[in-house]
């Protein structure tokens, strides 16, 4: 079975979403996902969603539920690069993804990211 | 003794000059020429053309949807596509085909003097003939109007979604006319596309040119504006006018969660801001 691969930079996880979204992976991603975050204590977890083409209310509850269970283990989420489509899909489903973060491109992403981190705690306290 | 469908022939090959003049009298009379829209020599030259073609055609039977008349639907269409593109009337344009009849009932009336058979015989054909002219006349006329509003209606499609860029990475929809689903629609997508495009961070819907606003047009802004926020860039709404923002708190539209500002400027102005750029006045030196 395929596995959508979660990738570490620093003190953030990056999670480039490259194939069609079904529901097994999306379940297993979050399973995958949260495990890593505990494991590496990731301050962040940037998501790119610019491949996806494809979305149903099941997968954008589950990019909303994903933030939120990051949220709860002291990560910020950032969901970037999401297609005019899949946009306006979700919004017809009435998705709004209530407290996700969302940026342009990844380099947005990450500097959004960079920028939460550090109002909410700040440098010094943390190790890099 | 020859058939009515000879006699026209005859007539169009002995007679068409005077059958033309005759003509061209005919549709002065019922007002067709009278302006500036078309001249009495652009008039004969159709006329005469029409006639050269009718004669070729007229001697192969009276199916006008036979291939030896292509000649003269072609004329007839071309001629109802310039009418229509003149702004004529159906009414003017049929009376191009109509107008004939006068004379040439005239000319078979001559030639069959002494013979009211025939003379009805004739009369008939040659109305039934003219009759189906008039028709495909009016329907190419029809089409060619038809072809007009749809042209306009793309156009104007086109026209209503200008998205323009402001300054770098700020992106701005001025918004003109009544918004409905369809529209709205367009606009969100092209908006979008554009984000894309441009890498626009900042997107400012201008609504001075909505005239009014109700449930569904909020609803459509809010949507839009939650599409825009879910790709990552920001919207602005601006240009809010008075009566719309009473409307806006009387329908009970919750409008919470997105930046609205009065006019353009002051949306330009926050944008500006949120990109950290500041505007300054030149110090004279």
């Amino acid at each position: 079975m395929d596995r959508i691969p979660i990738l570490r930079m620093g003190e953030y996880l990056l999670v480039t979403i490259q194939v069609d979204m079904h529901d097994r992976l999306a379940l297993s991603l979050q399973d995958d996902l949260t495990e890593q975050i505990t494991r590496t204590g990731a301050k962040g977890v940037l998501i790119d969603i610019s491949a996806l083409e494809i979305v149903d209310s099941f997968i954008g509850r589950m990019i909303a539920n994903i933030s939120r269970m990051s949220r709860i283990l002291d990560a910020h989420t950032v969901v970037v690069g999401m297609r005019p489509a899949v946009a306006i899909t979700l919004v017809e489903l009435g998705l709004s993804l209530e407290g996700v973060h969302t940026a342009l491109d990844v380099e947005r992403g990450m500097r959004l990211l960079r920028r939460r981190l550090e109002e909410t705690d700040p440098v010094d306290d943390r190790q890099l | 003794m020859p058939s009515g469908q000879s006699l026209t022939v005859s007539i169009l090959e002995k007679d068409s000059a005077g059958l033309l003049d005759e003509w061209l009298d005919a549709m002065k009379a019922a007002g067709i020429g009278n302006d500036t829209r078309m001249n009495d020599a652009e008039l004969k030259q159709q006329g005469g053309e029409f006639l050269k073609v009718l004669g070729a055609a007229v001697s192969g039977g009276n199916n006008i949807a036979a291939p030896g008349w292509a000649p003269v639907r072609q004329f007839l269409e071309s001629v109802s596509r310039s009418r229509a593109l003149q702004g004529f009337t159906s009414e003017e344009t049929a009376t191009f085909i109509f107008s004939l009849k006068k004379p040439l009932f005239a000319r078979i009336r001559r030639a069959t003097s002494n013979n009211p058979e025939s003379l009805a015989e004739a009369t008939w054909e040659a109305t039934e003939l003219i009759d189906k002219l008039g028709m495909h006349t009016v329907k190419a006329f029809q089409k060619s109007r038809e072809e007009v509003i749809n042209r306009q209606q793309e156009e104007m499609l086109e026209l209503s979604t200008p998205v323009m860029k402001l300054w770098e990475g700020i992106i701005a929809l001025p918004m003109i006319g009544t918004l409905d689903s369809a529209r709205t629609q367009i606009v969100m997508e092209s908006l979008l596309q554009r984000i894309v495009e441009t890498g626009a961070e900042i997107a400012i819907i201008d609504i001075t040119g909505v005239p009014t606003v109700d449930t569904l047009v909020a609803q459509h802004l809010l949507k839009t504006v939650t599409a825009i926020r879910l790709m990552g860039a920001d919207c602005i709404i601006s240009g809010i006018r008075p009566q719309i923002a009473q409307t806006i708190v009387h329908l009970g539209i919750e409008l919470q969660g997105i930046t609205t500002k009065a006019n353009l400027a002051d949306a330009l102005a926050i944008a500006l801001k949120r990109s950290g750029l500041t505007v300054t006045k030149a110090q004279k030196t």
